[in-house]
């Protein structure tokens, strides 16, 4: 019936912002359910809660805890820039938003990974 | 009218997103501390143990949560796999008690 | 890159390779051979096809300045306005690909069905609502005021449509009411003459109007006017949100 548009016309900052934001939040969606089920094994006592701590020393299961790390800021960064696109007043940079946003999670991501 | 009520699920939406952008900035701070030397259910719990601030800002974190997930998903769902109308709207309403049940349940057990 | 047409010892730069969309949703892209010229636009590119090579080419176009809004086609997967759009600016590499406007139905080759675009306006309450007859005397709109420059940009669209064939909300949610209708709406929901507002800000909240804008800019980054929907589609979330706010939604 009718067609979309392709990565040719997509290939812009703002489209590329919004990718960004849906995938992490989908992916922090999917994240979270599991994060609170682990806190929770807290509830069992200190012991089952280190244990499972200790299962995530595995560096498989690190890189996995870094990437959340850089998919929480990005995202974090992403829902900034759309508050302020909505709430302020704006004519031209809002490509710089999307450049800060990307800034500001990687940072973010590498200051975790140093940690690790 | 239905539109009436989208109208306030984008005003949550948005409210939530500007509570869980303080709560982020708080959390990936403490985690960039915390993983320094490595995570130990000692160092958390000893953190977080009868300590009622952290009570109050984790409740919030989770709740909050629990608005903008559902929310941001239904725009997905929709869009991206024409999952639209009441059984939606009924699904995320049951994945955002999951999400509450379980989030709260996570805050008290390092809690108390 | 600048392509000099006069550079004639170079055969693939005085000729364009162009592959034209021919049918109706089901179809195919045709190849034609187009002289270049200097100054060329893509509207010429297609009006050369239509008058020399295939008489049967459907496409639209009206006055060929940038004024009527008729003329807009997707060049090298791009939405554009065919008239103001050189060949130099899209086609660095001597090959252009025409195809009608996206996210709209196709009648033939290059025409899409604009209906739901315009119906939409009407959906949005693009009408205006006078507040005075034409007993009483002009209305002053002083062109400094806020609420006035908030729409400077806004009311030059020409409904060309754009910006409704480049957005992908309009594309997974074809209820969406469209960056176009909803800048229309916003240049009244500003206009101190307007007589409206509730039932307007009632028109366009929810799933289907303002709140659906995921601010991917794709509007903004394609408009030929320079106008931003996004921002004119923010203004509106606000007053909706406000309205609600208040009760009065």
């Amino acid at each position: 019936m009718r067609r979309g548009n392709d990565l040719r016309a997509r290939n812009h900052p703002g489209y590329w912002a919004f990718v960004v934001h849906r995938v992490s939040g989908l992916a922090l969606a999917a994240f979270l359910p599991l994060h609170f089920w682990a806190l929770g094994r807290a509830l069992e006592g200190a012991g089952r809660l280190e244990s499972f701590l200790r299962w995530t020393d595995q560096p498989l299961v690190k890189f996995a805890e870094w990437g959340i790390v850089l998919l929480l800021a990005a995202h974090f960064a992403g829902g900034l820039r759309i508050l302020a696109l909505e709430f302020l007043s704006w004519r031209d940079w809002q490509k710089s938003l999307a450049a800060v946003a990307a800034a500001f999670s990687l940072a973010a991501a590498l200051a975790f990974a140093l940690g690790l | 009218m239905r539109s009436r009520a989208e109208t306030w699920l984008w005003i949550a939406q948005r409210a939530s997103a500007a509570l869980l952008a303080l709560c982020v900035l708080v959390h990936l701070a403490t985690m960039i501390y915390a993983v320094r030397g490595g995570l130990s259910a000692a160092a958390i719990l000893g953190r977080t143990r009868g300590n009622v601030a952290w009570l109050a800002f984790y409740s919030t974190f989770v709740l909050a949560a629990t608005v903008h997930v559902p929310i941001g998903l239904r725009a997905a769902l929709g869009e991206w796999l024409g999952w639209r109308g009441r059984s939606r709207d009924a699904a995320l309403v049951a994945f955002a008690a999951l999400l509450a049940v379980l989030g709260m349940r996570a805050v008290l057990g390092v809690f108390a | 890159m600048v392509i000099s047409p006069r550079d004639a010892d170079d055969a693939r730069m005085s000729t364009l390779d162009v592959r034209v969309w021919r049918g109706g949703a089901e179809g195919s892209f045709q190849s034609f051979e187009v002289p270049r010229h200097e100054s060329q636009t893509v509207l010429d590119v297609v009006t050369h096809i239509q008058r020399v090579l295939e008489p049967a080419l459907a496409y639209r176009f009206a006055c060929r300045v940038g004024m009527c809004g008729s003329c807009a086609m997707t060049v090298n997967g791009v939405a554009r306005w065919t008239c103001r759009t050189h060949v130099d600016q899209v086609a660095a590499d001597g090959s252009l690909e025409i195809a009608p406007l996206r996210n709209l139905p196709v009648i033939r080759d290059l025409v899409a069905d604009m209906r739901e675009f315009f119906h939409k306006w009407a959906a949005a309450r693009g009408a205006f609502a006078p507040t005075r007859t034409k007993r009483d005397d002009f209305a002053r709109v002083a062109p400094e005021s806020a609420a006035r420059r908030a729409i400077d940009a806004a009311i030059e669209c020409i409904g060309c449509g754009v910006c409704y064939g480049s957005c992908d909300v309009v594309t997974w949610n074809p209820d969406y009411l469209g960056p176009a209708a909803l800048n229309r709406a916003w240049t009244l929901v500003q206009d101190v003459r307007d007589g409206a507002r509730g039932e307007r800000l009632a028109a366009v909240a929810g799933d289907a109007g303002c709140q659906a804008c995921h601010t991917h800019l794709s509007c903004t980054e394609r408009c030929p006017k320079g106008i931003s929907p996004t921002a004119g589609i923010a203004g509106l979330k606000r007053a909706v949100a406000a309205a609600a706010l208040r009760g009065k939604l």
